[in-house]
């Protein structure tokens, strides 16, 4: 396999430039992620509207992968509801695991389509933690609330 | 001083890498592999995984127990293992090596047994902020039992050992000094002659580990007088699941169990149970025969290379690959104080180390990338993780460029090329 794959042009410049990368002074909710295999640390914020997503955003060390799937996370979830987030991490983590997905809704596909290039971690195995600790991260953040919470990968 | 540079000159064919590489099946197997993660695990010569084999094949029985023949050998040949760890390390008695999981057993062994028997609230332990995890939390747990305090010496700006620090932070409450003898992070080498002589002269004990020395430097625990040494034997070419503590006789005579079970006891009641004599005191249970064997197997191994020659070979190799990576542009290798031995740990301006282990695996480059079980290190370095490549005796300077190489290419990759 070809490490473009990997790294794809999308993933260097979210790795090198993220988008998003921001402390909230007043979350509605937070929550550490850590990888311990790595020391990747990234903190996730997020501020609901009732269901909806106002506003998300991390802070963190890692990885061009970690970093960039941060960023693009950042990007796709803000204004979703917590039922399209949800729909969306079953969908990526089935994608880049390699396990069988259930079909993406009309009305995500196109996000589903953004975070393609982060799929050529399933031929790492000991990159796939890379590319999900923000999502983990993102739902630990939902159940903790303002009180913060930190999961670790292992 | 510089040990590492003095010998550069004259070191070069000190040992035959390419000879060596066919010894060592996994190099056949994987075409075009540059292995440099000895530090984390060396790989194992045929003569160890063949002998292994062969044991099972000729000699199994369980040891210390059967009147047969075939369980008689089997003793034998453990035992005879164990008389090889003690040439190894110039102990001056084999009852002083004392067969364990890993070095990370045999330090909490010492915690266990020793340091729960002798040390009282307020005592302290003296270790440095170099060392990995194993030498660190069963210290620690300890601390949390019996309420000592755990004083750490830092390093100095060059990378190496702060002696004046170090010295200072002796006091006649230090009961232990626990450093290891060759950093796993930076492969600064410590003045461990130094330390044993200030330790004792305030009546401390010292334990070494020796984990990423023992492979590579000639150990004389009788020269060094260190009261404890620990070593891992898949780190020094033989098999996983077997350590070696060694500790002075006059000091394990006074040690209590730390488990309990056969093989280490002499009597058994159910009112009361007396225990063998050092070593069995501390290997409860069947132990690792087979893994011991092994060891024994690699140890014999290194010393047909000469243990001169290794250290020689790896001190020119790492001069070698010092030269070639502190010219690099963007690329920043770890300091380690005046003395350096086969680990060369990088951090490269824009590219997380583990996209460089990524990388560079495309290039067949093993390398290790993360914390290197010495978190409190980096840390203090600054560093969420490096990309470390270490050596053994395999490696060449064909290795090393591969590593320059690689680095290279990921700098292109990542767009941070100089």
């Amino acid at each position: 396999m070809d490490l473009r794959d990997l790294y794809q042009d999308i993933i260097l410049d979210h790795g090198q430039h993220p988008r998003n990368f921001r402390k909230q002074a007043e979350p509605s909710h937070f929550a550490n992620g850590h990888n311990p295999l790595c020391g990747d640390r990234v903190t996730v914020y997020v501020t609901l509207d009732g269901e909806r997503i106002k506003d998300v955003s991390f802070e963190g060390r890692g990885c061009a992968i970690s970093q960039a799937s941060a960023s693009l996370m950042t990007e796709i979830l803000k204004d979703k509801t917590l039922g399209e987030a949800s729909t969306l991490f079953k969908g990526f983590h089935a994608k880049v695991t390699g396990a069988a997905a259930a079909a993406t809704p009309e009305a995500l596909a196109d996000d589903m389509e953004r975070l393609e290039p982060l799929t050529g971690v399933k031929a790492y195995p000991a990159r796939v933690k890379c590319a999900t600790l923000a999502w983990h991260a993102f739902e630990a953040a939902l159940k903790s609330g303002a009180v913060g919470a930190t999961i670790k990968t292992e | 001083m510089t040990l590492v540079t003095t010998l550069r000159s004259d070191a070069r064919g000190a040992l035959d890498p390419r000879a060596i590489r066919r010894d060592f099946p996994i190099f056949e197997r994987n075409p075009g592999l540059v292995f440099l993660d000895s530090g984390a695990s060396a790989q194992k010569p045929a003569a160890v995984i063949d002998g292994v084999a062969d044991y099972y094949r000729s000699d199994y029985a369980n040891v210390h127990r059967g009147v047969y023949r075939l369980s008689a050998r089997s003793t034998e040949l453990y035992e005879g293992a164990r008389e090889k760890v003690r040439r190894f390390l110039n102990a001056a008695d084999a009852s002083e090596i004392v067969f364990v999981r890993n070095a990370t057993e045999g330090i909490n062994l010492v915690a266990q047994s020793w340091g729960a028997t002798f040390l009282e609230p307020g005592d302290e332990v003296l270790i440095t902020v170099m060392e990995h995890h194993a030498n660190i939390v069963p210290w620690q747990l300890l601390r949390d039992r019996v309420g000592l305090k755990l004083v750490v010496a830092p390093i100095d700006a060059t990378g190496g050992l702060d002696m004046a620090a170090f010295e200072k932070l002796l006091s006649p409450r230090t009961k232990l000094v626990a450093v290891t003898q060759l950093s796993n992070v930076t492969g600064a080498i410590l003045p461990v002659e130094s330390i044993v002589r200030l330790a004792h002269a305030r009546g401390a004990k010292v334990l070494l580990d020796g984990c990423q020395a023992a492979p590579r430097l000639p150990v004389d625990v009788q020269a060094l007088d260190c009261d404890f040494y620990v070593f891992s034997g898949h780190k020094t070419y033989g098999p996983t699941g077997i350590g070696v503590l060694y500790g002075k006789k006059a000091v394990l005579d006074t040690m209590p169990p730390w488990q309990g079970g056969g093989d280490m006891i002499l009597e058994v009641t159910f009112e009361k149970t007396t225990f063998q004599e050092p070593p069995h005191r501390f290997e409860a249970g069947t132990p690792d025969i087979s893994g011991a064997i092994g060891l024994g197997i690699a140890l014999d191994y290194l010393a047909s290379l000469g243990r001169d020659a290794v250290f020689e070979h790896e001190a020119a190799l790492t001069g070698y690959g010092v030269d070639r990576l502190s010219t690099m542009p963007g690329v920043h290798l770890l300091g380690a104080g005046q003395q350096r031995l086969a680990i060369l740990s990088v951090h490269v301006d824009g590219i997380h180390p583990h996209d460089l282990a990524t990388v560079l695996d495309q290039h067949k480059v093993a390398i290790r990338a993360g914390h290197h079980c010495a978190q409190p290190f980096m840390d203090r370095l600054g560093l969420a993780a490096t990309a470390r490549a270490s050596l053994g005796v395999y490696n060449d300077e064909s290795d090393v460029d591969a590593f320059v190489d690689a680095l290279k290419a990921a700098q292109r990759m990542f767009n941070v090329a100089p």
